[in-house]
């Protein structure tokens, strides 16, 4: 017994600083894995802003041409009516057409005439449409004409689809016709490679293959002569992406490539993304009619939530009996805060559609499926706020001769009522955000049109992302950046809001 | 038509309470509390009976005249013809984009008498109501006013009425459970008519093709359940995975360790992160993750699914984080602080007294913290719509593809769909499985701090 006792305590101080020191190494680790959860958490959320943010901001801008384009008065309007029902009708694309092809004078053969315009977006004729019809006086005049690029072009443009890198020719250059294929020659050996593009005399020919000293090219521009080019007069020009894995072919790339050196080409906010509905063409899609269906759908939401949720929530806290119907209420409530919200979206497909026979995609029908989804928050933050006003209100209240409807409407829920919005703003941007029920009720469709009143066809906001995200084309792929970040800052304000509404009325008793 | 009832009934209420308290006034003359209640409440009293009349006759009008106006325009067609949903709701809008004039074709003569009987008939239920529900509430005034007298315990009267009132908005999260409950039972009942649940339960297929012909390669359509269990599983597990220590671990920090300037700072982070959209989430996951785990995989030379459960699930699993450490925050702050202070007067550090009696003190409140993350995680959407496969593939290799009950509920109601057919039925039963599967995990953790709390005051 004693010898326990002997044996335990002449511990070697040397021992003891030892297991001191591991017992804090194992405190420094501890807190270091909080830290580091953390850490992960905030770069997970840079990084998440950072891609969105990077993807997305392009889809504000968009290239446009300033052409000069007559604006004939027998295209247009021939019997000089200047009614703009007649003006409609015009043609518009010829001019435009026509204007696009003057800037490139030595493009004739059909093919590339054609392939040329395709640089040119379908809606620049609507653009210019617009314009002539809001504006009769232009026409027989000669006007400058902003003119939108392709979808394509305009990701060219914004180098999306490949690096450009361009190298001062040195040395004289000479080309020369060999059978289908031409020969380069230099003085001086520039390390071309195959792929590299060598433009000279207006044209432009991509180098296929070295052969000692000579280039075998093939033409991508036919040059206007094929005399030999001094230093300064040429160029090579080369693309990171090579060809085939790009949208843009290296022609088109070099009619590209001379518009942005004439200046002709210029990199405009894009006002369309705010202005105009859905479109096949991605440089013509807007956000317009998603914004207006969302808008549509959350003012359903808050006319049917916060009245509802307001007054369960007054109910439940102040003249709810204690027996089992309200208990039955506050569980139910509390379960359905945690039901998935798509399952909300078969309510409302097999209640709303089926059996009440509501009109699918209908603003009507979504903001009454997101108000039950979000009642519950509602609820609960409500009851929370009234909770929060002291009873020495309600009894104050009451012992001066107030009933004790008088007592809560005139005196409690004033004072809740910052809760109460806070707590209103936060559930609706959680609806302003769900997707799920809202796809089940087919507000998940192609609509072009901007949603008019609550029982149009409509998309929301986070369905047109979602629809978006599911397109091929590259330029989709920034919009749908793009209407993120918009997403992103409508949740921003409607929160800051809420902080705001917080700090500005949050009393403390 | 119910637009302008409406309107004629906000007329009313207004005209019954401007009467009903001007009558009161009148009747209390200059004798300051004759009334029993003050004059507004007389007003109150009318208006909310004005309203409950002119509602009911709303409410049970309102179907029965739709009701008549359809049988009306139906009556010119044959009853054999219209006898289908189908048909019936062909007829009825052809019916109705000739009245509105856009009617595409020569319409028929029986159409034309249709379309006819069709307008009389709503023309003449348009008038019926409107003057029934005028009559109503013109009839309530008139009676209501007679009863204004300084007996008349108006304000009582009126703040029952705002009760009841109160008491039927709060029966609206019932009524939301009931109809849920019943749409999605009630479809489930007619697939299961079709499958029989043992096959939908414990099936290994899950391909719910139904061909239009018998003779069709796989007409039949499989209708197993198992592979979109798994599926769901996995991505919740890797979810877990992430969000498990990443979530605990934040939240620890964040109640022990933390001054009150990090926690300012910190606990942005996590609400920004809870407040973003799903929808964005899953953008992210299947444009930006997921790619870079193919090149991952690929330069490590692994074979990985373009649309792999492990995208889906690191973010999902990044989504569940701030769920995760908010719900254990307020759990391990629920700790007395007497506990910790009883082991730091033992000697143990800080960690230790976390591991040691933080952790399982708060242990039943953080396993129920999962639960709850667990069932948000199954209940997810957007990120596996965007981000998983659509192929039921029954594997738990995190690399291949997967596919998950909502991925599975979204696909057969998104689009064209025939409603009586199993396929779209289907969707129906995958509802009923998450919704109580949900409400099992919801309920199992509420029992489980219920039953281990401790009292520790």
């Amino acid at each position: 017994m004693t010898d326990t006792a002997i044996s335990a305590a002449p511990r070697r101080a040397s021992d003891n600083s030892a297991l001191v020191a591991k017992r804090y190494r194992s405190e420094r680790r501890f807190k270091l894995y909080g830290i580091a959860a953390i850490a992960v958490t905030a770069v997970f959320l840079v990084l998440l802003f950072a891609d969105i943010l990077v993807k997305g901001l392009p889809a504000f801008f968009e290239h446009r041409m300033t052409l000069p384009v007559s604006v004939s008065q027998e295209a247009i309007d021939p019997q000089n009516s200047k009614d703009p029902k007649v003006i409609r009708t015009g043609d518009f694309d010829g001019p435009i057409r026509e204007a696009f092809r003057a800037m490139f004078p030595d493009v004739t053969s059909r093919g590339d005439r054609k392939k040329l315009l395709g640089l040119l977006s379908s809606g620049a004729a609507d653009d210019f449409r617009a314009m002539v019809v809001n504006n009769p006086s232009l026409i027989g005049t000669d006007a400058k004409v902003p003119v939108l690029l392709s979808d394509d072009a305009d990701q060219y443009l914004k180098g999306r689809q490949t690096g450009v890198e361009k190298i001062q020719g040195q040395g004289t250059i000479a080309a020369s016709a060999d059978g289908e294929k031409f020969k380069l020659m230099t003085d001086k050996t520039p390390v071309l490679t195959a792929g590299d593009i060598v433009r000279l005399n207006g044209g432009a020919f991509r180098v296929v293959s070295a052969d000692n000293g000579a280039y075998v090219a093939e033409q991508v521009l036919a040059p206007k002569s094929l005399d030999p080019a001094n230093a300064g007069a040429w160029d090579i020009v080369r693309f990171t992406v090579t060809e085939h894995n790009r949208r843009i072919d290296d022609q088109e790339a070099l009619w590209l490539e001379q518009l942005k050196e004439k200046g002709v080409a210029e990199n405009g906010v894009a006002w369309r993304f705010f202005s105009s509905g859905d479109s096949r063409e991605p440089e013509l899609a807007g956000i317009r009619g998603a914004l207006t269906g969302s808008i549509l759908t959350l003012l359903v939401t808050l006319f049917l939530c916060l009245p509802i949720g307001v007054a369960a929530a007054i109910y439940l806290e102040e003249f709810a009996p204690k027996n089992r119907l309200t208990q039955l209420i506050e569980v139910n409530i509390n379960n359905l805060a945690a039901v998935p919200s798509i399952v909300f979206g078969l309510l409302g497909l097999a209640m709303f559609l089926n059996f009440f026979g509501l009109p699918r995609s209908a603003p009507l029908v979504g903001g009454l499926v997101l108000a039950l989804l979000v009642l519950p928050t509602i609820i609960i933050a409500s009851r929370a706020a009234l909770r929060a006003v002291p009873p020495s209100i309600k009894e104050a209240a009451l012992g001066v001769g107030a009933s004790h409807q008088q007592a809560i409407f005139h005196h409690v829920l004033p004072l809740a009522m910052p809760g109460i919005m806070t707590g209103t703003i936060i559930g609706m941007a959680h609806a302003l955000g769900e997707t799920a029920p809202l796809l089940m009720i087919g507000m998940v469709a192609f609509i072009v049109d901007v949603p008019g009143g609550f029982t149009d066809a409509a998309t929301a906001l986070p369905i047109q992302i979602y629809l978006w995200s599911d397109l091929p084309e590259i330029a989709f792929q920034s919009k749908t950046a793009g209407a993120i970040i918009v997403l992103l800052v409508f949740l921003f304000v409607m929160n800051a809001a809420a902080i705001l509404l917080r700090k500005r009325f949050e009393r403390r008793w | 038509m119910s637009g302008t009832y409406f309107a004629l009934m906000a007329v009313l209420v207004v005209a019954a309470f401007i009467l009903g308290a001007q009558r009161a006034r009148g009747v209390r003359g200059d004798r300051a509390g004759m009334l029993h209640s003050l004059p507004a409440y007389h007003g109150l009293y009318i208006a909310a009976a004005v309203l409950t009349a002119m509602m009911a006759i709303f409410v049970v009008g309102a179907p029965l005249a739709s009701h008549y106006v359809v049988s009306q325009g139906l009556g010119a067609f044959d009853p054999s013809e219209v006898a289908e949903q189908l048909h019936r709701d062909a007829a009825l809008r052809d019916i109705q984009n000739l009245i509105a004039g856009i009617y595409q074709g020569e319409p028929s003569d029986k159409l034309k008498a249709a379309a006819a009987a069709y307008s009389s008939a709503s023309s003449l239920v348009f008038w019926g109501l409107n003057i029934l529900g005028v009559l109503a509430g013109a009839a309530v005034i008139f009676w209501g006013l007679g009863r204004i007298t300084p007996e008349l315990r108006a304000r009582n009267q009126f703040e029952r009425f705002v009760k009841y009132v109160l008491l039927a908005c709060s029966g609206v999260a019932v009524l939301t459970t009931i109809g849920i409950v019943l749409s999605v039972v009630f479809e489930a009942m007619h697939f299961f008519s079709k499958v029989s649940p043992i096959d939908f339960l414990f099936g290994l297929q899950w391909s719910p093709q139904t061909a239009m012909r018998a003779d069709q390669v796989g007409s039949s359509g499989a209708f197993g359940i198992v592979p979109l269990i798994a599926g769901t599983l996995l991505i919740t597990v890797i979810a877990m995975l992430v969000a498990g220590p990443l979530g605990l671990f934040s939240a620890i920090y964040m109640a022990e360790y933390a001054t009150p300037r990090i926690r300012s700072v910190v606990k942005p982070i996590l609400e920004i992160l809870a407040g973003i959209p799903t929808v964005v989430l899953g953008f992210f996951a299947a444009l930006t993750v997921a790619p870079l785990i193919r090149g991952w995989g690929q330069s490590l030379g692994l074979d990985v699914a373009s649309e792999s459960a492990l995208a889906a699930g690191l973010v999902m699993g990044m989504m569940i984080i701030p769920f995760v450490s908010s719900l254990s925050d307020d759990v391990i702050n629920a700790v007395p602080q007497s506990l910790r202070d009883g082991s730091y007067a033992m000697g143990a550090t800080k960690s230790e007294t976390i591991k040691k009696v933080v952790l399982p003190a708060a242990l039943p409140g953080i396993v129920s913290a999962f639960m709850l993350a667990i069932s948000r995680a199954v209940g997810e959407t957007m990120i596996v719509v965007m981000a998983a496969g659509l192929a039921a593939n029954l594997t738990f290799n995190p690399l291949a593809a997967v596919t998950t009950v909502t991925v599975q509920i979204k696909t057969l109601l998104v689009g064209d769909q025939e409603f009586d057919s199993a396929k779209t039925l289907s969707a129906f039963a995958l509802g009923l499985v998450l919704f109580f599967f949900t409400l099992a995990l919801n309920y199992i953790a509420l029992k489980i701090v219920q039953k281990y709390r401790e009292q520790y005051d």
